[in-house]
């Protein structure tokens, strides 16, 4: 399955962050590279999209919606973040 | 705020007694994919099978000597879809299971790639799942799971764990990658055990 | 994630100013004023998005459509426009068995709703120099409809009379196929420094300089801003077309962190 990148993220993500994840930096629990989300590789399918680091493929964060109920791990991260402007 | 989008049918949705509740017939064969397609050459396969006192392996040769099952079922994914009268060639987990002695009771399955699914292994015996390698006639391809997959038909299909490389025994039972994201411990489609 | 970020080390106060300038994202209605062929495969369309906050150029949105039993599907689409109003433009290809683009390209017709959530995404995004102070010549490649938020960079930058050089190399199958043809020529005479290098992969015009044939590194190498011109430089296009642009521009020198990649998925 073809992979898209983080900026794909902006949309799923929006409806639970008050800020816009796919310029937030992050840094990969598995080989500790920082840099935006923006960059990730994402996997986006019915199950759920999945956001794998580009330098390790280690999974970062999943998204899984249903209609009315959502779950969401950043297990692979270990801190994000946040510009404030 | 959602309203009904003119002219908007989505996929064509047919509906059969087959089906469990809320899927639709599809006649195509989605992907659904957590990561990239890993390439596995059988030539570097191996399956294995770990329990608390011994691992059993077996490489692409050993396992095509055991004996091969045909295997024709019907498959839901929980995205909605199902596709019924599949067909496949496997060998049993009955088969695998013969040469295997264990006390644990639950199995997570480990795939190339990292995924891993979890089932308890009352539900992989007695003619309930397969290592499967062929589909509709032809070598099982990479982005279904090819060289092999887990097969479980009468659970959600991301319990077939695509890629599969092994089990792993467990006393207890235990999320696996879905399955610590929101998905249902143990996924029947009948009970749609969809969700947490 | 192999790079560290750069907006720490190069942020100017103006460059603050303009990202917290994009608004929050919601959800819209949005009606459709216009739906015309944009190339024999793909329809430009024109919304008017109740509440649109404006975007800015490189944004998409994301456009969920609802079946009468409940079934929706959602589909991104990156915006042809940007700056403030409530007038969105799309142009969106139809993908062979897609489920989303065939109803917005040979179905919606004037006054139809859609439900829209955006605008989305502040990274794949460009600013006049007047707001950012980041003066590097900018280089955008398009594949295909990647050229979309491409062409709203391009035309932004346009209608700003923006000083930065401007290049697009721009790979389309055939000159039908290219997307904003017009727009794209009026740009390329325009004040504003703008190149244009269209590259046809399957058929080129009579008398065209190259025969038909993709982009190769050398061709890539030979239109865009030389690495030690430092460009900012913007890929889009499908998963494989990106993949072997960015990697031949590392190649050729350029840095990680100043190409800026969005893939559509597809081949």
């Amino acid at each position: 399955m073809q992979h898209v990148d983080g900026n794909a993220l902006a949309g799923p993500f929006a409806d639970f962050f008050s800020f816009d994840v796919t310029t937030a930096t992050a840094r990969c629990n598995g080989c500790g590279s920082v840099g935006e989300l923006a960059r990730a590789m994402v996997y986006r399918s019915g199950a759920g999209t999945v956001v794998r680091c580009s330098t390790c493929d280690h999974v970062l964060a999943t998204l899984v919606e249903t209609g009315d109920r959502a779950w969401i791990s950043l297990s692979g991260v270990s801190a994000i973040e946040v510009r404030r402007g | 705020m959602s309203f009904i989008t003119r002219g908007f049918s989505g996929r064509s949705r047919e509906r059969d007694d087959r089906l469990p509740p809320g899927q639709t017939l599809v006649h195509d064969f989605p992907v659904l994919s957590a990561g990239p397609t890993p390439e596995v050459d059988t030539a570097e396969w191996e399956f294995t099978i770990r329990t608390e006192s011994a691992v059993h392996r077996w490489n692409w040769d050993e396992f095509l000597a055991l004996q091969i099952d045909e295997v024709d079922t019907d498959i839901h994914c929980v995205t909605h879809w199902s596709k019924l009268g599949t067909s496949w060639r496997g060998v049993s987990l009955d088969t695998l299971f013969e040469q295997v002695e264990t006390e644990q009771e639950y199995v997570m399955a480990h795939s190339y790639g990292g995924y891993t699914t979890n089932v308890p292994l009352d539900e992989l015996l007695d003619g309930k799942a397969w290592v499967a390698f062929e589909f509709d006639g032809q070598a099982l391809e990479p982005e279904h799971g090819g060289p092999a997959r887990l097969l479980v038909p009468h659970l959600y299909f991301w319990k077939s764990a695509k890629w599969v490389r092994g089990l792993v025994m467990m006393d207890q039972d235990e999320p696996g990658f879905w399955e610590q994201n929101g998905y249902h411990l143990h996924g029947d489609p009948w009970k749609e055990e969809r969700y947490w | 994630m192999s790079e560290v970020s750069t907006p720490g080390a190069t942020a100017t106060p103006a460059a603050s100013a303009a990202l917290r300038a994009v608004p929050r994202s919601g959800w819209h209605v949005a009606t459709v004023a216009a739906a015309r062929r944009e190339t024999p495969n793909a329809s430009r369309l024109e919304l008017e998005v109740d509440g649109w906050p404006g975007n800015a150029a490189g944004q998409h949105l994301d456009v969920r459509l609802t079946a009468p039993d409940g079934y929706t599907a959602t589909r991104s689409y990156s915006i042809a426009s940007s700056g403030p109003g409530t007038r969105v433009t799309l142009a969106v290809d139809k993908l062979p068995d897609g489920e989303v683009s065939p109803y917005l390209v040979d179905e919606v017709r004037a006054g139809d709703m859609l439900e829209v959530h955006g605008p989305l995404g502040a990274f794949f995004v460009w600013a006049p120099v007047a707001e950012t102070g980041d003066a590097r010549p900018v280089q955008l490649i398009a594949g295909g409809s990647g050229v979309v938020p491409l062409f709203a960079m391009a035309q932004a930058h346009g209608d700003a009379d923006d000083p930065v050089p401007f290049r697009l190399l721009y790979s389309a199958r055939t000159p039908d196929d290219v997307y904003f043809a017009g727009e794209l020529q009026r740009l390329v005479g325009a004040s504003a420094p703008f190149r244009l290098d269209l590259v046809y992969t399957r058929r080129a015009p009579e008398g065209w300089r190259a025969p038909a044939a993709r982009i190769t590194r050398e061709t890539l190498e030979a239109a865009v801003f030389p690495a030690a011109e430092q460009p900012r430089v913007y890929v889009c296009g499908s998963t494989g077309f990106v993949e072997r642009v960015a990697d031949w521009l590392v190649e050729l020198g350029h840095d990680p962190r100043s190409i800026r990649t969005e893939r559509y998925g597809g081949t």
